[in-house]
């Protein structure tokens, strides 16, 4: 019997694709033989118009990369430039920068978990995380200002102080989410539809996990143990204790896992950050590169002198390419910035996670159902502005 | 004849408007229950607390223009929705949602036919929307829409079986096929068939979630894999005629519920409707229920529940039925 395949063409405007992610299904019945992401549809050019700015002017345009995560985005970015100048954040924003990048995986681990689980059907579990995602969100508001595109990491610190009210806040968070976290669980760790829908689906191998470059929850959930916190710390990651939470099956449904221990994991950072947290400036005072704080440039001639200078013109990072990777909520993030000298940087280039991850959709998916294509979709954790950067 | 016809077409009259209206003010019930679940406000704009919502949404419906693809086969695509719909209103015509009222000097049955095979009637017609599924899944020319109706009618056919089945048992135990009879058979509360047919009870509502594509069952019109399955490419008040048969055959499952296994209208102090409406309210609560709490099954695990646990057990729930009413 002769039978014909039929092509699906899976967004890029579709409910479940995460954004404008265009996946070019092959169908036998209902069986993938074929899956090509396509991507490109959200390409903003961010890493070309970073030539054409001040180092200090591209922290913002990280944010919009990443937008579940742009706390990570911007300590990447802060991180390599830092590295290029040879500064060094003081312990204050250091500690700062750790709490805020856990809230961060919080938030982002959230509307992941959500919007699987809504892809899946399990549709109140999107307004859940989303009331808790509001404690976060009100966070990044009393820091920066901003809900979701905060800029609050400064090269050399960050922008302000934190705000008074801020300790009560991330307190309320810890207290609070444990006991959400045991809901979630409650709702879909043993049910069996989330079980038969995850377990053993989208199934990656260790060594193909490797080969393929996928980084984050997806390769600790397929039995790596690599985290960059622990392999390469930064930002005062190593005076921190906290587990990497690891599972074997690789499947859908062990991702979930590794993520909801990650989440209770950076409760844990969160703490001992908001208990351990040092005093002391949260900007290094390095004058003609770092900008002195707002104080400082109100009331000292030097500082002001200075503050004109690098808004105006900016620093003269020495010649070189850095090229530094953080853990991100979604895998490797890393920045490579090559300078020539010049105020603007050369050549920026980063590695998004998410890209990186998507590219292995096919391998999870071929030979499945397509309603695991949406499982799988789900489970990678993609966002598309960090996909087409 | 005149004065039996006349009568007949007013219960029929206001029966069907009182559905329509249930059916309206369903989606508005829906949506205010899943956002209390869901800790959110819902609608609250249209009327007080939202109330009238359902009014601006038929507005909006009936004001949209009609879009119908190329490529679609025309008559099966504008025949398809009125399919879905209409066998989805004509089973409540066998449910009696009360007994006997004097209006007049006249004695009224409240029920619309009083048919001896009133249960067969039900099945029979229930069976029949699956023809409007797939002439839309078909007709429209569009894969998502094609997968929704091959999807549905795959799973529809599984699940009439396994409603049939679990409802023979009630047949056997009531020896007859009659609703209003059945009904009166359980004239006091342990007599109804909940307690005498729990797995039968169970299996009815398990399959009748799945026949009337409700969460966790909702594959065929799974939004994230399918956009909105089977009836993808309609638009306008064709849509709508979907969207409110899909709410009649929800209505009618709980109807058909409340009769056969709830006693029906029969309950103590409040009158006859108001007893078979608070039965057929409960149904549906749960309906809205189970989807705000249950993810979704995956298309084979589906017809393998379907045919390896819900088949089965149905036949096991017959067989016993059976034997125990024999001894």
């Amino acid at each position: 019997m002769q039978t014909e395949t039929m092509t699906v063409n899976l967004g890029p405007q579709h409910p479940a694709t995460h954004g404008v992610l265009r996946v070019v299904l092959e169908l036998d019945g209902e069986v993938v033989i074929k899956c090509t992401p396509e991507v490109g549809y959200l390409h903003t050019g961010i890493e070309k118009t970073a030539e054409a700015k001040l180092y200090y002017k591209v922290i913002p345009m990280t944010d919009r990369m990443d937008y579940l995560a742009p706390m990570s985005n911007n300590l990447g970015y802060c991180l390599a430039v830092e590295k290029l100048l040879g500064v060094e954040a003081p312990p204050k924003a250091q500690w700062a920068r750790v709490l805020l990048t856990e809230i961060t995986r919080l938030n982002s681990h959230l509307v992941w978990l959500g919007t699987h689980a809504l892809d899946i059907g399990a549709m109140s579990m999107l307004l859940y995380v989303f009331r808790e995602r509001e404690d976060l969100l009100t966070i990044y508001e009393a820091v920066s200002g901003q809900r979701m595109m905060s800029t609050y990491f400064r090269i050399g610190g960050l922008t302000d102080d934190l705000p008074s009210d801020f300790e009560p806040m991330v307190r309320k968070v810890i207290r609070t989410f444990p006991v959400r976290f045991d809901e979630y669980e409650n709702i879909l760790t043993n049910n069996r539809i989330w079980r038969n829908r995850t377990v053993g689906v989208g199934v990656i191998s260790k060594e193909e996990a490797i080969k393929s470059g996928i980084t984050g929850p997806i390769l600790r959930a397929a039995g790596v143990k690599h985290d960059l916190r622990k392999v390469r710390p930064y930002s005062s990651y190593e005076k921190f204790d906290f587990d990497i939470p690891t599972q074997e099956a690789s499947d859908c449904f062990a991702r979930y896992q590794v993520r909801l221990e990650e989440m209770r994991q950076s409760l844990r950072i969160i703490q001992q950050a908001i208990d351990g947290m040092p005093e002391g400036r949260y900007l290094a005072r390095v004058p003609g590169v770092v900008r002195p704080t707002k104080e400082e440039a109100l009331f000292q001639m030097e500082a002001m002198i200075y503050h004109f200078k690098l808004v105006t013109e900016g620093f003269h990072p020495p010649k070189g390419e850095v090229y530094v990777t953080i853990e991100s909520p979604k895998g490797e993030l890393g920045y490579y910035i090559v300078s020539d000298g010049g105020t603007m940087p050369y050549r920026m280039r980063v590695r998004p996670p998410s890209f990186v991850n998507i590219s292995a959709l096919s391998k999870l998916v071929v030979g499945r159902l397509l309603a695991d294509v949406i499982a799988c979709i789900g489970s990678v954790d993609i966002v598309l502005g960090e996909v087409d950067r | 004849m005149l004065e039996f016809v006349l009568i007949t077409v007013v219960k029929a009259v206001v029966v069907v408007t009182v559905l329509l209206l249930t059916c309206a003010w369903m989606t508005y019930a829906e949506r205010k229950i899943l956002a209390r679940m869901q800790s959110r406000i819902g609608p609250n704009v249209a009327g007080w607390k939202g109330l009238l919502q359902p009014v601006a949404d038929l507005v909006k419906l009936l004001f949209k223009e009609e879009v119908i693809p190329g490529g679609a086969q025309r008559t099966l695509y504008l025949l398809a929705p009125l399919l879905a719909f209409i066998p989805a209103m004509l089973p409540i015509a066998m449910i009696p949602f009360g007994s006997k009222i004097t209006l007049f000097g006249r004695e009224i049955n409240l029920v619309i036919a009083n048919y001896d095979n009133g249960l067969l009637f039900i099945l029979a017609v229930a069976s029949l929307s699956v023809y409007g599924i797939v002439m839309a899944g078909w007709s429209a020319n569009s894969k998502y829409s094609l997968l929704g109706g091959l999807r549905s009618s795959a799973q529809m056919i599984s699940y009439e079986i396994g409603i049939g089945m679990s409802l023979i048992g009630i047949v056997l135990l009531a020896g007859t096929l009659n609703l209003v009879d059945i009904v009166g058979q359980q004239n006091v509360w342990y007599k109804w068939f909940i307690f005498r047919q729990p797995i039968g009870f169970l299996l009815y509502f398990v399959c009748a979630i799945a026949e009337t594509n409700r969460a966790p069952f909702d594959l065929p019109e799974a939004e994230s894999e399918l956009v909105a399955g089977y009836f993808t490419e309609y638009s306008s008040m064709r849509f709508g005629l979907f969207f409110v048969g899909e709410y009649a055959n929800m209505v009618t499952v709980a109807t058909v519920a409340t009769t056969l296994f709830l006693g029906g209208w029969q309950g103590p102090f409040l009158p006859p409707v108001l007893w078979f409406i608070i039965k057929a309210v409960a149904v549906l609560f749960i309906y809205i229920w189970i989807r705000a709490s249950l993810p979704r099954f995956r298309y084979d695990q589906l017809m393998k529940f379907g045919w390896y646990v819900v088949i089965p057990l149905a036949l096991a729930n017959i067989l016993v039925t059976a034997l125990v009413d024999l001894l």
